[in-house]
């Protein structure tokens, strides 16, 4: 099942790269006029994200560095240690929806200390897997064009984090305690 | 909401530095952070430039159209107000599509491209987000992930018996987190009122 699956994610790609300007040209479309219009809109675009992405990392860069994210692992695991969730993995979840590569960091290193194969090495792969970077991809998307009022965006990404992060737990509790 | 968040952590992160006796790490964090975005941003271009002239070519050719077409059912639930033929829902389906397979740096400047044309449906305040592009972030972040590929090749690194072990575990924890967002997306939509 696995073996299918990788293969599909080799090709994906490339056979996109190969089947989209063959069809447009079969269509009568002016391939190489038309792949320079869309690009020059992607130049546009991801220059326009820089303002809000500076907003965003400059908070968040600033709530790690100063030790608050420690204070607020120390206020949760009370809460979550009953749980079945060790108290190593929850930096982690803390982190995940903040910084992608911060999260990826500590996934890494809790991997290297315990071994990916024991519990704890499971439940933050299974953690990393599952959840996003929803800070990141909120600023991202929405700064690309403009929108500054997010309405409810972030409360609904955030209760599906949440809620993938309880199902890692369960399920990894489950299959590997 | 988002300004709540923002000025949380910056508020909270330099009274904790300050209590820790070493406020001076603030100054620098900051323009590290500043630092790194535009150094994303700028690592982005490539990528999103190259995409979205291979998505131009596919709008063209007319096939986002007939990708639209084929899943109209589901779409036409999760997005009432977006026309079913409209470029947004072909640019969301590739989005979520290259999230599934794991394609992360594809999934990105589709989504963008979503989010251009669901800013083209925007019939409200331009600067304050539609209830479809609301659903779009919540469907994107959530997404049911097949293969995670990163954690896998990591696991590899560190000489796993069974690198793909948690491949069962993941795909159980995005289709709960998934489930959970289309329901809950759908409550607040109607908490909030229906703005597009």
């Amino acid at each position: 099942m696995y073996e299918l699956i990788n293969e599909i994610s080799r090709w994906a790609i490339p056979l996109t790269l190969l089947l989209v300007p063959l069809i447009a040209m079969l269509r009568g479309v002016s391939v190489f006029e038309t792949f320079v219009e869309g690009a020059a809109e992607g130049f546009t675009t991801a220059i326009k994200t820089i303002p809000y992405l500076v907003a965003m990392l400059v908070a968040i860069s600033i709530f790690r560095a100063s030790g608050a994210m420690e204070v607020l692992v120390h206020v949760l695991s009370p809460i979550l240690d009953p749980l079945g969730f060790p108290p190593e993995v929850l930096p982690h979840a803390v982190m995940r929806p903040l910084s992608g590569g911060a999260a990826l960091g500590i996934a890494t290193d809790l991997i290297a200390t315990h071994g990916p194969d024991s519990f704890i090495g499971r439940l933050v792969s299974t953690m990393q897997g599952s959840t996003d970077t929803t800070f990141y991809v909120l600023t991202l998307y929405f700064g690309s064009v403009g929108i500054t009022r997010y309405r409810y965006a972030i409360i609904s990404g955030l209760a599906a984090d949440l809620t993938s992060l309880v199902a890692s737990v369960f399920i990894v509790n489950q299959l590997f305690r | 909401m988002v300004n709540y968040v923002w000025l949380g952590m910056i508020v909270f992160g330099i009274l904790v530095a300050g209590a820790n006796g070493q406020v001076e790490v603030v100054t620098r964090a900051a323009l590290e952070g500043a630092d790194k975005a535009v150094k994303t941003s700028l690592n982005l271009i490539a990528i999103i430039t190259f995409w979205l002239g291979i998505m131009k070519l596919a709008e063209a050719a007319g096939l986002v159209r007939a990708l639209a077409r084929l899943v109209r059912p589901v779409t036409r639930f999760l997005f009432p107000g977006v026309p079913p033929n409209h470029p947004a829902m072909g640019a969301i389906i590739m989005n979520l599509s290259a999230n599934i397979l794991g394609l992360g740096n594809a999934a990105t400047p589709m989504g963008l491209i979503a989010m251009q044309e669901l800013q083209k449906l925007n019939r409200g305040d331009p600067r304050t987000a539609t209830s479809a592009m609301c659903t779009f972030l919540a469907l994107n972040t959530s997404c049911i992930t097949l293969i995670p590929t990163t954690i896998i090749g990591i696991r590899v690194m560190y000489g796993s018996t069974d690198p793909t072990a948690i491949v069962g575990t993941t795909i159980f924890a995005t289709a709960c987190g998934m489930t959970v967002a289309v329901i809950v997306d759908r409550m607040l939509r109607i908490f909030y009122g229906r703005q597009g």
